[in-house]
């Protein structure tokens, strides 16, 4: 059954319906995490340490953290795999374009590949500079992610790079939410407006939600 | 009317093509689009110049023969066939891109005429019923509930014209099998082979070269016949099911 899956156009998008949604419900976790730094220092830094230490005692620190990584890792790995088996596919069914070209789809359809390759390099990027400390700007702090999430907004790269692969995640979403829910043929016509509107609103909260971090970092009502 | 046409000329399969321009004058409004290009081909001929090749069949939108992309457009600016449009739909002086599908399981063959073999393919592979033939059974033998005959109804109309794939990016054949497999997924009759036959024939598709489904909507914007985009879905579903059902 697997190989049937990985083999077919049908699977492999399959494929990327699920992990897309494995992601998007780690997104919406991640967002309402995020917002908990306008309760103060004290409360993210708690609140960073306590997801290391969720299981416990049954797990060890950091255990269910892990855990999370590994399944978003094969989650992104599976998309990114399939998302270019496909896109190949996809180019190499249409070789010769259309000399009288029209507008087509909506923005949100056109950009998938692209937003995905620019969400791909954010991720690398987001971890280095929040997770890893790598390519943080200032000294990056161990275990004090209010004081490092500060750091990276009060550059304007930081804010430019983060906004634009915000941007950019609330496209994709608006298109793939959707787009999974056909795919898993969860669709139907009398569900098709809900799940048009479902889509829009996660867009639109995760967006904001995560808009909300940076500018909170610009304005000063978080430093 | 008087019409410019840039139209997609290519010799052979193995040819590079180009666009030609020519005029057409004295097109009535009341002309199908066919009609006009009849009309362009007599002048060709009359000058001793290949006609134009294009195909077509009834005429009465109903066989799947026509396939033009004009001005973008899969069969045109009205939700119909080539063959159903009508000069109306222009006005003097307007230019008109005449094109052939393009797809890379649509070989060009000649001008706008292209190999749609592959659909038959497709149908090969599952796109029937195995039933005894021979003089039409009684029609309350077997009984269909009004929905699944009118969802059956629906997905029937589609006459494998193939403006799906030409609309599609991606040069998907999506629409095309959804509306087979829909069709006859959903009747009793068809429900002997209802696994193997989207397994049989989504994998047919896949093997002749079309692309995927990226949900553009392309092709239910094109589809002269209205299948709609949710019959995708609905095919996805039934592949799924079909995955989960037969051990291969």
């Amino acid at each position: 059954m697997a190989r049937t899956v990985w083999d077919s156009s049908v699977g492999k998008k399959t494929v990327m319906a699920v992990s897309g949604l494995i992601m998007l419900s780690y997104l919406v976790v991640h967002m309402l995490g995020n917002l908990k730094i306008f309760f103060g220092s004290d409360e993210f830094n708690g609140y960073a340490h306590w997801l290391r230490t969720i299981g416990e005692p049954f797990m060890h620190y950091e255990w269910t953290l892990w855990l999370v990584r590994i399944v978003l890792v094969v989650a992104v790995i599976a998309h990114g795999v399939s998302a270019y088996q496909l896109s190949r596919r996809d180019i190499k069914a249409r070789p010769s374009k259309y000399v009288h070209k029209k507008p087509r789809a909506s923005y949100a359809t056109r950009t998938m590949r692209w937003g995905g390759i620019i969400l791909a390099l954010f991720i690398v990027w987001h971890i280095l500079d929040l997770t890893t400390g790598t390519v943080h700007s200032g000294g990056f702090q161990e275990g004090r992610p209010y004081q490092n999430v500060v750091d990276t907004f009060s550059t304007w790269y930081g804010n430019t790079i983060y906004i634009v692969a915000v941007l950019a995640v609330g496209m994709h979403i608006r298109h793939g939410f959707w787009s999974a829910a056909q795919t898993l043929g969860a669709g139907s016509r009398a569900r098709d407006r809900a799940l048009k509107a479902v889509a829009n609103v996660l867009a639109l909260v995760l967006t904001c939600g995560f808009l909300a971090v940076p500018v909170g970092v610009m304005t000063g009502v978080v430093s | 009317m008087k019409l410019t046409l840039r139209v997609w000329r290519q010799k052979n399969a193995d040819a590079e093509g180009a666009m030609s321009t020519y005029e057409v004058d004295n097109i009535s409004s009341d002309m199908s689009f066919l009609e006009m290009l009849d009309t362009l081909n007599e002048e060709l001929i009359l000058r001793g110049e290949d006609p134009v090749a294009f195909d077509h069949d009834c005429r009465e939108g109903i066989c799947g023969a026509c396939s033009l992309v004009i001005n973008g457009d899969a069969h045109g600016p009205e939700r119909t066939t080539t063959c159903q449009l009508h000069m109306r739909s222009f006005k003097d002086g307007d230019t008109i891109d005449i094109e052939p599908w393009r797809a890379a399981a649509f070989p060009v063959i000649k001008d706008l005429v292209v190999d749609r073999s592959a659909f038959d393919r497709i149908i090969q592979a599952g796109g029937y019923i195995t039933a005894p033939t021979g003089s039409a059974p009684e029609a309350h033998a077997t009984p269909v509930p009004k929905p699944d005959a009118d969802l059956a109804f629906e997905h029937a109309e589609c006459i494998g014209c193939g403006a799906c794939v030409a609309a599609c990016p991606n040069g998907a054949a999506m629409l095309f099998t959804s509306a087979k497999v829909n069709h006859l997924n959903v009747l009793p009759q068809g429900a002997p082979e209802r696994e193997t036959r989207v397994l049989d024939m989504v994998a047919q598709m896949d093997e002749e070269g079309f692309g995927g489904c990226t949900l553009t909507g392309e092709c239910a914007t094109a589809c002269p016949k209205g299948i709609p985009l949710v019959s995708i879905t609905g095919m996805n579903k039934e592949w799924l099911r079909a995955t989960r059902k037969v051990k291969r």
